[in-house]
């Protein structure tokens, strides 16, 4: 499976998209992730989950690109939340301390309904 | 097993795509010594960005360069009792940078990349760099076990060694 078989896109509904990656997240698959976040909000998404409920593994590449991604979000007027993170992943945030940057949700759900 | 024999060596290229090898070597090493989850994931991650750091900047992101790991168990010994641990050399051919130059930049500057040093001195008990002797880089990185663990024994060969900054690990990769 390629990475970007790996990373699904859905819209529940107009102006909400749900990027999930069910991969490692590292330097060589947040290429892809970059992409798929991307063209979410190129594709006009105003609220924009990553659901890291499949991920295990993240780097700071992967911390790169979300942030990255943060900042064109704002910059075009899209909130981003990130939902489900495992405690392995939850920790790279934490030593870089990055935790309070970014809008965390316990699950999908909470992100879609607050 | 002369105590200088790196109980487990590996050697990859620099492509990216075996990044996740190695992680799973280091996860499972580490978690044989007596590591948690947690933590051995926080070593394979400070792994993982120490390469990422050689495949980067080091080497410009040339896919096809030498990397060497070469891991040690750290045994049981009067300064580190009750916990054993692990003890690492990540050594390159790439570029040579003053080791002062090797720090983890503020976290009050919030921007993509540069983490990767603070990473690893966050995860690590000691990170030490260090230009080779003609070409390259070395970083040792030693993670003491927590001390409420209890390490499976992997050797039987004499205590630990602590690392000497001054003594080659290996004189040549050729």
């Amino acid at each position: 499976m390629s990475t970007q078989d790996a990373i699904k896109t859905t819209t529940p509904s107009d102006g909400v998209a749900v990027v999930s990656p069910s991969t490692d997240i590292d330097l060589s698959r947040s290429p892809d992730l970059r992409a798929a976040l991307r063209r979410a909000l190129d594709d006009g998404a105003k609220t924009l989950v990553v659901d890291l409920g499949d991920v295990e593994y993240m780097d700071s590449s992967g911390l790169a690109t979300l942030v990255e991604i943060m900042r064109h979000a704002k910059s075009s007027g899209a909130t981003m939340k990130l939902a489900a993170l495992h405690e392995k992943v939850r920790a790279i945030f934490e030593i870089a301390r990055l935790d309070q940057f970014f809008t965390i949700v316990p699950s999908v759900e909470d992100a879609l309904n607050t | 097993m002369d105590e200088s024999t790196p109980h487990i060596r590996l050697e990859i290229v620099s492509n990216p795509v075996y990044l996740s090898g190695a992680r799973e070597l280091i996860n499972a090493i580490a978690k044989r010594v007596g590591f948690n989850d947690l933590e051995c994931s926080k070593i394979s991650l400070a792994v993982d960005e120490a390469l990422c750091n050689i495949i980067r900047h080091g080497y410009d992101r040339a896919p096809d360069k030498p990397i060497w790991i070469s891991i040690w168990p750290l045994e049981m010994t009067p300064e580190h009792r009750p916990a054993g641990g692990l003890r690492l050399i990540i050594e390159d051919e790439a570029r040579q940078v003053s080791p002062e130059q090797m720090k983890g930049r503020e976290l009050d500057d919030i921007r993509p990349g540069g983490l990767g040093v603070h990473i690893i001195q966050e995860i690590m008990d000691d990170v030490t760099y260090e230009q080779r002797p003609e070409i390259g880089m070395r970083l040792t990185l030693v993670k003491h076990a927590p001390e409420q663990s209890e390490p499976a024994r992997v050797s039987e060969s004499k205590p630990e060694r602590s690392a000497r900054a001054d003594r080659p690990q290996r004189e040549s990769h050729s």
